[in-house]
């Protein structure tokens, strides 16, 4: 309990909760419908947008959303109309991103700790104002998905379906990707940019070994996603170890314990 | 019954290949059609010109006495159940049977709507209909090839449509579940009258029940009219650029590669 009495715990606790649910929820949209390397390519989209905040002295949220948006808006289309095999498209796109985070780096004046601090984030460093938007934006995906759910579900199950029975699927299909573009935006600074994308990945594949069931699927990810944060930030206070690493790490023990525990793996031996 | 799709001189292209070269046929409501051609006849692309997801450069498609505009594309894909080739999901897909054919009501249900009890009965009826009551809770991805082809009519279905572009339904499947899913399609057309439009490039799986069968070859109609009248051996040799035999078989017409001395006495 002597955790709870430091007002910076407190704040990263809340942080975990909210960063734990909305990563994980997000993730289970990148494993079903296998874009984890979309996902990849906008969490440094994002960092790169972040650093460029740094260095034209704005606050790095804005322009880090603004680059998650555009690379949003581009990758879909790109990996959509397959001019170009998706995994290349993407692939130029995260070089580019790359490229320029490390470019803006470079030019950054002075001191860069503030931009490398992005890469591996500072959980025990959530402001107040920082809280409120992963609040805002938590409530909004949760929001979304409940509205827009039996979409959703067609969307994850087969695309051409989904088109074909008069869903609006590319409207969901971008919407998802924006609504990533959201949640690592808001949670970078905490989880960190480079780290973030192990969050949003592993609670969900975790889960996907565990359930044929869509809103199961949801609610597993987002627990084990809560606990992937609670226990690494618990891991790391006591061991005194950077609490990012920790909760990737833990994330990382679910996802094995899943897979180790999967019924579908049964169901796999048994076809 | 009027025309329920009318396609005039209509051209699809995938950058430098034609795949439509300004074809134009219509279908009457309630009728079966097959359409057959070889490989890379474009017809599967036909079937995606009349729900819209294939993009024409010119020409005019009327479907249910509308043209086809992008705009309200939604609203007629509501109104067609689409079957695509070789269908397949992960076999970790968390998706139940049931919620797979319930799909087939998304999209007449709109944004923001739950399904009711309406739609509920709709998908019970599919599900029987398709004969999968007993799989109706089973994850989608542990199906076989020939359980989850009735799981896509039965979500087709369910979309209460007023025709049904199957898009080479049979394909991939073992003779059993092929016979199973033609059985099942000339169940639907004779009880439900709904009309159907079936691509095939296996002459041998074409419904028996077909009113009319359309015959595609490198993008333009080679040929139209009734099955006996198609199903002609000079005709089909034509169209596949390859001799073959047509043989009769407890009364149904099958047709084989023509092999000297191979055939005979059944002819």
């Amino acid at each position: 309990m002597e955790i709870l009495s430091y007002q910076f715990m407190r704040n990263a606790i809340l942080a975990s909760f909210l960063g734990g649910i909305a990563c994980s929820v997000i993730g289970v949209f990148i494993v079903t419908i296998k874009i984890s390397f979309i996902g990849v390519c906008m969490s440094h989209a994002t960092f790169a947008g972040a650093v460029l905040g740094i260095l034209l002295r704005v606050n790095p949220l804005y322009t880090a959303f603004l680059f998650s948006f555009f690379s949003a808006m581009l990758v879909g289309p790109l990996a959509d109309r397959g001019q170009l095999n998706p995994d290349t498209a993407i692939g130029i796109i995260f070089s580019i991103m790359l490229g320029l985070a490390f470019l803006f780096l470079s030019i950054i004046p002075g001191s860069k700790a503030e931009a490398l601090s992005l890469l591996w984030g500072s959980i025990l460093t959530v402001t107040k104002a920082d809280l409120r938007i992963m609040l805002g934006i938590t409530t909004f995906v949760l929001l979304i998905v409940s509205l827009f759910f039996k979409e959703i579900q067609a969307v994850i199950f087969h695309r051409e379906i989904a088109a074909a029975v008069g869903i609006p699927e590319k409207i969901i299909f971008y919407g998802i990707l924006i609504l990533t573009g959201l949640v690592i935006t808001a949670s970078f600074r905490t989880i960190g940019g480079l780290l973030i994308f192990s969050l949003i990945t592993n609670p969900a594949a975790a889960a996907y070994q565990l359930t044929f069931r869509l809103r199961w699927m949801f609610l597993l990810s987002a627990i084990f996603g809560v606990l992937s944060c609670l226990l690494g930030l618990l891991f790391s206070y006591w061991l005194n170890l950077p609490s990012g690493a920790i909760i990737i790490i833990t994330s990382s023990l679910i996802f094995a314990l899943a897979l180790l525990f999967s019924p579908k793996k049964r169901v796999y031996h048994r076809l | 019954m009027g025309k329920i799709i009318e396609v005039k001189n209509a051209i699809v292209s995938y950058r430098d290949n034609v795949a439509l070269k300004g074809i134009s046929f219509s279908i009457e409501e309630g009728e079966m059609v097959g359409i057959v051609g070889p490989n890379g006849a474009g017809k599967t692309t036909l079937l995606t010109l009349i729900n819209g997801l294939g993009k024409k450069i010119s020409g005019e498609v009327k479907v249910l006495g509308h043209f086809l505009r992008r705009k309200d594309l939604s609203s007629f894909r509501k109104e067609i159940g689409y079957v695509p080739q070789n269908f397949s999901v992960d076999p970790r897909m968390p998706v139940l049977v049931y919620e797979a054919v319930m799909m087939g009501r998304y999209g007449k249900l709109g944004l923001f709507r739950r399904p009711g009890p309406r739609d509920h009965l709709c998908v019970r009826e599919a599900i029987r209909l398709m004969e999968l009551e007993n799989l109706q809770y089973r994850p989608v991805g542990n199906l076989s090839g020939g359980e989850l082809q009735k799981v896509a009519l039965g979500r087709a279905l369910a979309q209460e449509p007023q025709m049904l572009l199957l898009d080479e339904p049979t394909a991939n499947l073992d003779l059993k579940a092929q016979d199973g899913i033609i059985a099942l399609i000339e169940k639907l057309h004779s009880r439900k009258s709904i009309t159907i439009l079936l691509v095939t490039h296996e002459l041998n799986l074409i419904p028996q029940s077909c009113d009319r069968i359309i015959l595609l070859k490198r993008g333009e109609i080679f040929g139209s009219g009734k099955m006996k009248e198609m199903l002609q051996e000079d005709i089909l040799s034509r169209l596949y650029e390859f001799p073959v035999r047509i043989v009769t078989l407890d009364g149904k017409l099958m047709i084989v590669p023509y092999q000297e001395g191979v055939i005979n006495g059944n002819t």
